[in-house]
C-alpha cells in the first residue's frame, strides 16, 4: 500500500514532481560544481602563480659573494664554486618531485663581442631552453620556456644542442642586429636565432645553451645556480621551524608537507654541496595570495550551498503545500499523522536521491567546463563525494519539507478538503 | 481568520526568499567588483612593478624621486637605490647600496629583516655578505675609490636573491661617502594595467633622462591570476544568482497558486484580465522591491564581513549594484507572478472556486 501510494504519486503528479526534482537537481548541480571548484582552486591558482617565476634557488654551498649590479656580473668568471650539471636530474628524484613544475640552470660568463673592429664586454647567460632530461625511466622537458613564461622571443627559440643564441632586446638595438645574423663572441661564430624580450637584465645580455657557456668558461658541466619552480603550500608556524630541532613525528610531517622550506631542504639533499633557498619575493607572496583566493572561494562556496539549500527547501515546501487536499483525504480515510508524513518523506527521499544523482553528474560536468574555460586545466570531482552529496541532498530536502509536512498533517481534514486554507 | 494568518505567513516566506536571494546576489556582485582592488593590494607585496634607471648607466636627476612621487600622487610607493662595488678591509668586492629604509620597508615587504637600521653609519647587511664583511658581527670598514667608511651592522636582510650579497646604507651616509647619486628608482604602483601604463608614460615625460621599464613578470603574473580569479568568481556569481532566482520563483509561484481563489472571485465579480494582471504584477513588484532593499542591506553586510574575514579590509559598499539588484529582483518576481496567472487565466473561475 505504502509503496503503491508513493509510486502512484510519482506517476500521476508528473508536473509537480518534475518541478521539485528540477529544483533539487539544480541545487545539487550548483553545490557540486562549487565544491569541486573550491577544492581544486588552490592547485589551479598555484599553477598560475608559477608564471611569476621560480620560487626556489639552488646555489653552491661554498659560493663567494655575487657582485652584480643591474644584471652586469662583476665577479671574476671562474671565481667561486659551481654545481655539477649531471646532478640536476636528481631534482626529479626528490620526495615532492611531482610538485616541481620545472627548473632552469644558469651559468653567466663574460664574453667579448667583436664587431666592426670594436670589442665589447657583455654577459652571456647559459641555460636550458626546453631540454629533454631523463631521470630513471621518467622523461621530462624543462628550461626557461616553462619556468619563465614572460620571456618573449621574436624569431626562433634556439635548440639546446645547437650553437644558436638569443640576443637581448636592448643589446640587439644597440648592435642593430636581427634574427638570423651571425655574431662572433670570444672568437666563436654564432647564429642569432631570435631577439629576446624579458623586461629584466637579460635584455642587455646574450642567452645561449648552457653547453656553449661551459665551453667558453672552459668548465664542462659547470652550473652557477639553478632556479626551481615548485608548487608549494602557504607557510605556517610549522614551516618556519628549524628541521634540526624537530622530533621524529613532527620532522616527518614537516618533510612531507610541500612548504617552500621543506622542498628547499630536499633539493639540498638531492644535489651534493648545494644550498637551496626560497626566493622570498616569489615564495612569500605566493602563500599570501593563495590563502586569500582560497578563502574567498571557500566563503563563496558556502554562499552557494546556502542558496541551493534554500532553493530546494522552497521548492519542496511549495510542492507539499499544494497537496493539502490529498492529506485531508488520506486522513479522512483513516491514515495517522505518522503514516501521512512517512509517505511524504519517502517521496522527498526518492526525489532527493534521483535529483542528487543527476545533479552530481551535471555538477561534475559543469566543474569540468569551468576548469577548461577558465584555467585550461581539468577540474574533476572525486566520486567519493557522491554519497556525501546524496546524503546532504536528502537532508536538505527533508529539512525543507519538514515544516510544510508538519503543517499539512496537522490541518483539520474538513478544512483542507473544503479548500479553505 | 486562520486563513489570513496562513496567508500572511506565505507572503512573509515569499518576502524572505526574495530578501535572501537579493542579499546573496548583492554580496556576490559587490565582491566581484571589489575583489580586484583587494587582490591588487596583495600583489603589491611582490614589490616594484616599474623600474626607472638612468639612461646609459648615468645617475638620475636629484629630484627624480620627488617627480615620481608627484606622478604617483599616493597611488603607490617608490624608493631610490644607488649602487657601487666597494672593497672590504681584506680587499674582497661587495656591492653596497644606498637607499631610504623607511621606503624600502613599504616597498619590499617580503624582505626578512631582523632589525632595521635607525642611526647613521648603521648598515643592513645581506645574510651572505655578513660572513664576508663582518664575520664576528664587529664594526667593519669599506673602501670605495680610496675613501673609507666605518660601519656597524644593525641587522641582516634575507630575500633569497641578489639582496643577500649586498650591504645597505642610508642614502645620506652613502652619498657623503661615495658621492654617487641614485641610479635606480623602484616603483610599486597600484592600479589596473591601463593605469600602470599611464603612470609609466607620465614618469617618462616627467624624467626624460630615465629609462622606464615595467617589471613584466610581476605585471603579467598579476594580470593572469586576477583574471582567472575574477572569472571563477563570475561563474560562481552566475550560478548562485541562478539558484537564488529559482528559490524565489518556486516560492512565489506557490504563493500565487495559493491565491487562485482570490483570483477566481475577482474574475467572477467581473474584473478584466488586464486588471487582474496589473493587480498581481503590482503586488509582485512591491514584494520584489521590498525584498531587494532588505536583501541589499543584508548583502552589503555579508560582503563587508567576507572582506574583513578574508582580506582584513572592509569591502566598500557599491551602490551602483543597487539598481541592478532592484531591477533583477523585480524582473524575477514579475516573471514568477505572471507565469501562474497566465496559466490560471484559461481556467473558468467556477472550476477554481469548486476547488478543482
Amino acid at each position: 500500500m505504502f509503496a503503491r501510494l508513493v509510486y502512484e504519486s510519482f506517476r500521476r503528479q508528473k508536473r509537480r514532481k518534475l518541478l521539485a526534482g528540477a529544483a533539487i537537481t539544480l541545487g545539487v548541480t550548483v553545490a557540486t560544481a562549487m565544491i569541486a571548484v573550491a577544492t581544486d582552486i588552490g592547485d589551479k591558482i598555484n599553477r598560475e602563480l608559477r608564471t611569476i617565476g621560480a620560487n626556489l634557488v639552488v646555489t653552491p654551498q661554498e659560493d663567494t659573494l655575487d657582485v652584480e649590479i643591474g644584471g652586469i656580473n662583476l665577479k671574476p668568471p671562474s671565481d667561486g664554486a659551481f654545481l655539477n650539471e649531471t646532478d640536476l636530474p636528481k631534482i626529479k628524484g626528490t620526495f615532492w618531485h611531482n610538485n616541481i613544475t620545472g627548473f632552469a640552470p644558469m651559468l653567466p660568463v663574460n664574453v667579448t663581442l667583436e664587431r666592426e673592429g670594436r670589442e665589447d664586454n657583455i654577459t652571456l647567460l647559459g641555460t636550458y631552453f626546453a631540454k629533454q632530461i631523463s631521470f630513471g625511466k621518467e622523461k621530462f622537458t624543462t628550461g626557461v620556456r616553462s619556468t619563465y613564461p614572460w620571456w618573449k622571443v621574436s624569431g626562433m627559440w634556439p635548440e639546446d644542442a645547437s650553437r644558436d643564441i638569443l640576443l637581448g632586446e636592448r643589446l640587439a638595438t644597440a648592435l642593430s642586429a636581427k634574427a638570423g645574423d651571425e655574431l662572433t663572441l670570444s672568437g666563436r661564430p654564432l647564429r642569432v636565432s631570435g631577439i629576446l624580450s624579458t623586461g629584466g637584465a637579460e635584455d642587455d645580455q646574450v642567452v645561449a645553451p648552457i653547453a656553449l657557456a661551459q665551453q667558453i668558461l672552459g668548465k664542462p658541466g659547470a652550473v652557477r645556480r639553478v632556479y626551481v619552480s615548485a608548487l608549494t603550500k602557504p607557510e605556517d608556524a610549522l614551516a618556519r621551524r628549524d628541521p634540526k630541532g624537530m622530533s621524529g613525528a613532527i620532522y616527518d610531517r614537516w618533510y612531507c608537507s610541500p612548504y617552500p622550506q621543506s622542498i628547499a631542504f630536499q633539493l639540498q639533499e638531492a644535489i651534493p654541496n648545494s644550498h637551496a633557498e626560497q626566493i622570498r619575493q616569489v615564495a612569500q607572496n605566493e602563500g599570501a595570495v593563495l590563502t586569500r583566493i582560497e578563502g574567498l572561494v571557500f566563503l563563496v562556496t558556502l554562499a552557494a550551498l546556502v542558496a541551493s539549500a534554500l532553493a530546494v527547501s522552497a521548492a519542496m515546501a511549495t510542492s507539499i503545500f499544494e497537496r493539502r487536499a490529498e492529506v485531508g483525504l488520506m486522513k479522512v480515510l483513516g491514515a495517522g499523522k505518522l503514516g501521512v508524513a512517512s509517505v511524504f518523506f519517502a517521496e522527498a527521499a526518492l526525489l532527493a536521491l534521483i535529483g542528487g544523482f543527476v545533479g552530481f553528474v551535471a555538477g561534475g560536468l559543469l566543474a569540468h567546463q569551468i576548469g577548461r574555460s577558465i584555467f585550461n586545466l581539468q577540474i574533476t570531482i572525486a566520486p567519493v563525494l557522491l554519497p556525501v552529496i546524496l546524503a546532504v541532498a536528502v537532508m536538505v530536502t527533508f529539512a525543507g519539507s519538514a515544516v510544510a509536512i508538519r503543517k499539512a498533517v496537522s490541518l483539520d481534514p474538513v478544512h483542507a478538503l473544503r479548500g479553505e486554507v | 481568520m486562520r486563513a489570513a494568518m496562513l496567508r500572511r505567513g506565505r507572503a512573509a516566506s515569499a518576502l524572505l526568499a526574495m530578501a535572501v536571494a537579493a542579499a546573496v546576489a548583492t554580496a556576490m556582485l559587490n565582491l566581484y567588483v571589489d575583489v580586484q582592488a583587494k587582490l591588487r593590494r596583495e600583489f603589491r607585496n611582490y614589490g616594484a612593478n616599474i623600474v626607472l634607471v638612468g639612461k646609459d648607466g648615468a645617475s638620475l636627476p636629484a629630484d627624480a624621486l620627488s617627480r615620481v612621487e608627484f606622478v604617483l600622487r599616493g597611488r603607490g610607493v617608490a624608493a631610490a637605490f644607488a649602487l657601487v662595488v666597494a672593497r672590504t678591509s681584506d680587499g674582497r668586492p661587495v656591492v653596497v647600496a644606498g637607499t631610504d629604509f623607511e621606503r624600502v620597508r613599504q616597498l619590499d615587504r617580503y624582505w626578512s629583516v631582523n632589525n632595521w637600521p635607525s642611526a647613521t653609519r648603521q648598515a643592513l647587511v645581506g645574510v651572505r655578505a655578513l660572513p664576508v664583511v663582518s664575520p664576528n658581527n664587529q664594526p667593519f670598514s669599506l673602501t670605495f675609490q680610496g675613501k673609507n667608511i666605518q660601519l656597524t651592522s644593525a641587522g641582516t636582510v634575507q630575500t633569497g636573491a641578489a639582496e643577500d650579497s649586498r650591504v645597505y646604507l642610508s642614502l645620506p651616509d652613502f652619498v657623503s661617502w661615495t658621492a654617487v647619486q641614485p641610479s635606480t628608482i623602484e616603483v610599486a604602483a597600484i592600479g589596473s594595467t591601463e593605469e600602470i601604463t599611464a603612470i609609466m608614460r607620465a614618469i617618462e615625460q616627467a624624467i626624460p633622462a630615465a629609462a622606464v621599464r615595467p617589471v613584466r613578470q610581476i605585471l603579467e603574473g598579476e594580470a593572469r591570476v586576477l583574471g582567472k580569479t575574477r572569472a571563477t568568481l563570475l561563474a560562481a556569481t552566475a550560478l548562485i544568482i541562478l539558484t537564488a532566482a529559482l528559490c524565489v520563483v518556486a516560492t512565489l509561484m506557490g504563493w500565487v497558486f495559493d491565491r487562485r481563489r482570490d483570483f477566481a472571485i475577482m474574475k467572477a465579480l467581473g474584473a478584466s484580465n488586464r486588471l487582474l494582471h496589473g493587480f498581481f504584477a503590482a503586488e509582485a513588484a512591491a514584494l520584489g522591491a521590498a525584498g531587494a532593499v532588505i536583501g541589499f542591506v543584508l548583502g552589503i553586510s555579508i560582503a563587508a564581513w567576507i572582506g574583513r574575514v578574508n582580506f582584513h579590509a572592509a569591502v566598500v559598499p557599491r551602490f551602483s549594484v543597487l539598481p541592478l539588484v532592484l531591477a533583477g529582483s523585480m524582473l524575477v518576481t514579475l516573471l514568477s507572478a505572471i507565469l501562474p496567472i497566465s496559466l490560471l487565466r484559461k481556467v473558468q473561475p467556477a472550476v477554481i472556486l469548486r476547488g478543482e
